[in-house]
């Protein structure tokens, strides 16, 4: 909502708000402020929603994480609730923001937390938490061996910055990788590049894409071959406008994604739908899947996803006799311009929820460091390709010598999982991160869905041409409420109010006139009596 | 005065309360998240929402990533969420799994089992489930069905099993295998999520064998929660234990049936 509605509706809530305090029956809470001392006299009760790749070890780290921690602090017990989802919990947090009842601690990823904030003191900002000589990181009083602020990787930290304030710690960082299928790259008679580049990609899937009459590819010799599968559409466009240095949003919020460049990736990619070179998760599977069968020559996923990729992946969803023995090259993503590598920086963030009670919050930051001694950092990044965010993990002897590992065995070692961590922390001055604002997280699906609708159109034989983009885009901007979401569209003259909005104002003007004749004539009447007697 | 004062206020709080409600739907319809699967892409004309019914088999016959438009009754739902439905319909000759069909939360209370839904929409795979998708439905008024459980015992570890998929189906006279194991160490009956990475409410997963193979059955928790009686009779299950199960006969990777039902009978 812009310009002069938005003016009249806010002035219209100012008053509804001044004649029916408590209209949504939920009262407003206090902002936090940092308790001088923390109560150990008392016992706290706190919940942490979790988000796990449906691994087992990630849920027994948190959870040995919560009994090493209780030991602690023996006054504070920890209720782990799981969630293999990100919009699962994004969706549960903001349904208990309306009754009060969101968890104390919760994995969050920062376009998440700009909703949250919609809400007045909903998520705790944590400056002051990390400066208190106590309590903050790397604290006097703090009971573990927790994180300075600057052992935290800056540009990690940074991404959980939103305005003025930091409003979550990173837990755990990741980025993409593409996952390669060597074997078929040279019986095509390609030779892998130092750096990939989309051309070599497309070129490549394209290749393997020739069939036989009987519907055979003779890359792999099965009737099934998707040489190209992107697990994440959402990041293929996002880091595709970035490689080319395209619009896609601003900092303030200005939707900058139907741009020219936008147009033309759509097209590379139609083409190459077209050529049975292409296809994504949602419309095919999983990448690994693909991948591991022998199915698909380049699939890209999270480095989080590094354990199920390679024929002697230590996590695996095929039979294991349809698995095709091959050799895995880990990769970086494609790039547009090889000297001038850009990746997204993804992974786990943790946020803190405000409550009544500063204690309360006080016992969940306690907590939140803990998440970040490099017991638990390492811990958790070896079970997938993920990277600690502390420096002072990732110079730790132990984590050192588990990247020095690699190979060694095909569990904790794995070589394709190491090899994924390690393009990560080679690159990560390479990384970058989408702005944050109220409505991100919904661009975000907008960017991946242009993808799958494109995809789409192309394998039901529908033209993809200027006609059905300029619907696809008019279409998108309209599902997922980016045109609201827009400051770049100024204040759009939005036509006449609606006549109930015409009535209410100008029945609350009347009211509020009609108080102040009345008190006025009472006034005088007042005066008049004590004038006479 | 004041009688039209206080009327005049009183009006004045039922349309400030008016307007606290609209303000209490604009935060909803502000939530950046639509669902996973809405596609925007323009995609059917007027010839296309009038195509014919298939039957069953013009429909098996149908290439993926075609439209196809089929008449089916429902059997069970699985999940509702934003206008989404997603939903097992069968008819005498074949199933069908609807995926995250446009469906208001109103119409999906108009689902119940035997309802005869006519679905417009598109033939696809997803890790070896065929299904339909971007799909639109309306409710075929007359005869409702609810389809028999077949029995598919001995269609296990065959080639032909595929040809059911989706169906309702029953499996007899299965052995509770070990699904894996807990933090002790002990072999368990079932687990939490694939790998026992979940907790009470997650899809649970056990493993059942027949004639020297095994099988790895799920309890969906969308389809059936943990509130249902097969969520907690597979909790209770123990290894050794001979049951009889029905459920419908999904795949993803291969065969992995949704059950819905497991009778412990040995």
């Amino acid at each position: 909502m812009s310009g002069i509605r938005c003016r009249i509706a806010a002035a219209v809530l100012v008053l509804c708000m001044a004649l029916l305090p408590g209209c949504h029956g939920q009262r407003e809470q206090e902002e936090f402020t940092v308790p001088e001392q923390f109560d150990e006299a008392r016992e706290y009760e706190i919940t942490f929603w979790a988000k796990n790749d449906t691994n087992k070890k990630q849920t027994d780290i948190y959870k040995q994480a919560i009994e090493d921690f209780q030991e602690l602090y023996p006054n504070i017990t920890v209720t782990l609730r799981l969630y293999t989802d990100y919009g699962d919990i994004y969706n549960d947090v903001i349904t208990n923001i309306s009754t009060q009842t969101t968890p104390n601690v919760c994995i969050t990823y920062p376009d998440h937390i700009a909703t949250y904030l919609t809400g007045s003191n909903v998520v705790v900002p944590l400056d002051e938490l990390f400066e208190d000589p106590n309590y903050g990181l790397g604290g006097g009083e703090l009971l573990f061996d927790s994180p300075a602020k600057d052992e935290i990787v800056s540009s990690f930290l940074e991404e959980c910055r939103l305005g003025d304030h930091y409003y979550a710690v990173p837990f755990m960082r990741s980025t993409e990788a593409c996952y390669v299928n060597k074997t078929f790259v040279e019986a095509l008679g390609y030779t892998l590049p130092e750096t990939l580049s989309w051309d070599f990609i497309w070129e490549v899937s394209e290749a393997a894409a020739q069939k036989d009459e009987e519907g055979v590819y003779a890359v792999n010799g099965q009737k099934v071959m998707i040489p190209f599968i992107y697990k994440s559409s959402d990041n293929m466009m996002i880091q595709m406008l970035k490689q080319k240095n395209a619009g896609y949003s601003t900092k303030s919020g200005e939707i900058q994604l139907f741009n020219d460049t936008t147009t033309e990736l759509l097209y590379q990619i139609a083409d190459s739908v077209e050529a049975g070179a292409f296809s994504t998760f949602k419309i095919s599977g999983y990448p690994a899947n693909f991948l591991n069968a022998g199915q698909c020559i380049f699939a890209i996923d999270s480095t989080a996803g590094s354990t199920w990729m390679g024929s002697d992946a230590p996590l695996m969803d095929i039979p294991e006799d349809e698995v095709v023995d091959f050799e895995t090259e880990v990769m970086m993503i494609p790039q547009f311009d090889a000297d001038s590598p850009q990746m997204i920086s993804q992974g786990p963030s943790v946020c803190i929820f405000n409550k009544e009670d500063p204690q309360e919050v006080l016992a969940s930051w306690l907590f939140v460091q803990y998440l970040l001694t490099n017991d638990v950092q390492i811990a958790y990044s070896q079970t997938e390709g993920y990277v600690p965010v502390t420096s002072k993990a990732q110079n730790d002897p132990v984590y050192q010598d588990y990247l020095d590992s690699a190979g060694e065995d095909g569990d904790m070692y794995y070589d394709v999982k190491i090899q994924a961590v390690k393009l990560l922390l080679e690159h990560v001055d390479d990384t970058f991160v989408t702005p944050v604002f109220n409505g991100s997280a919904s661009l975000r699906d907008a960017a991946g869905q242009l993808i799958e609708s494109v995809t789409k159109a192309v394998r039901r034989g529908q033209e993809v041409d200027d006609e059905f983009l300029t619907a696809l885009y008019d279409d998108t901007l309209a599902l997922y409420h980016l045109d609201a979401a827009s400051p770049a569209e100024g204040e759009k003259d939005l036509g006449p109010l609606p006549t109930e909005a015409v009535v209410l104002i100008v029945s609350l003007a009347a009211a509020w006139i009609l108080i102040l004749v009345y008190l006025t004539i009472l006034w005088y009447k007042k005066g008049k009596k004590s004038t006479l007697m | 005065m004041k009688k039209f004062l206080a009327l005049l206020l009183a009006l004045c709080v039922v349309f400030s309360m008016t307007a606290c409600a609209d303000d209490a739907n604009s935060d909803e319809t502000s939530s950046p998240s639509p669902t996973e699967s809405a596609d925007p892409a323009p995609t059917q004309n007027d010839e296309e929402q009038n195509a014919e019914v298939m039957s069953y088999e013009e429909y098996v016959a149908a290439e993926l990533d075609s439209q196809v438009v089929i008449e089916a009754y429902v059997q069970a739902k699985q999940s509702w969420w934003e206008d989404q439905a997603t939903v097992y319909a069968q008819d005498e000759d074949g199933a069908y799994f609807l995926y995250n069909m446009t469906c208001s939360e109103e119409d999906y209370e108009l689902l119940t089992p035997g309802t005869c839904i006519r679905v417009t929409g598109y033939k696809s795979e997803w890790s070896g489930e065929v299904e339909i998708i971007d799909a639109t439905f309306e409710i075929v008024e007359g005869d409702s069905y609810i389809a028999p459980a077949l029995d598919a015992t001995e269609l296990l570890g065959t080639d032909s099993l595929i040809d059911y998929q989706n169906q309702f189906v029953e499996f007899k006279g299965l052995t509770v295998e070990a699904a894996g194991k807990d933090e002790a160490g002990n072999d368990v009956a079932f687990l939490y999520n694939w790998d026992g990475s979940g907790s009470d409410g997650d899809d649970l997963y056990f493993n059942v064998s027949y004639n020297g193979q095994t099988y790895t059955f799920t309890v969906e928790s969308y389809l059936c929660d943990n509130t249902t009686e097969v969520y907690s009779a597979v909790e209770s299950l123990e290894i050794g234990q001979v049951i009889d199960a029905q459920g419908f006969l999904y795949w993803y990777e291969g065969v992995n049936p949704h059950i819905t039902s497991v009778t412990v009978v040995g």
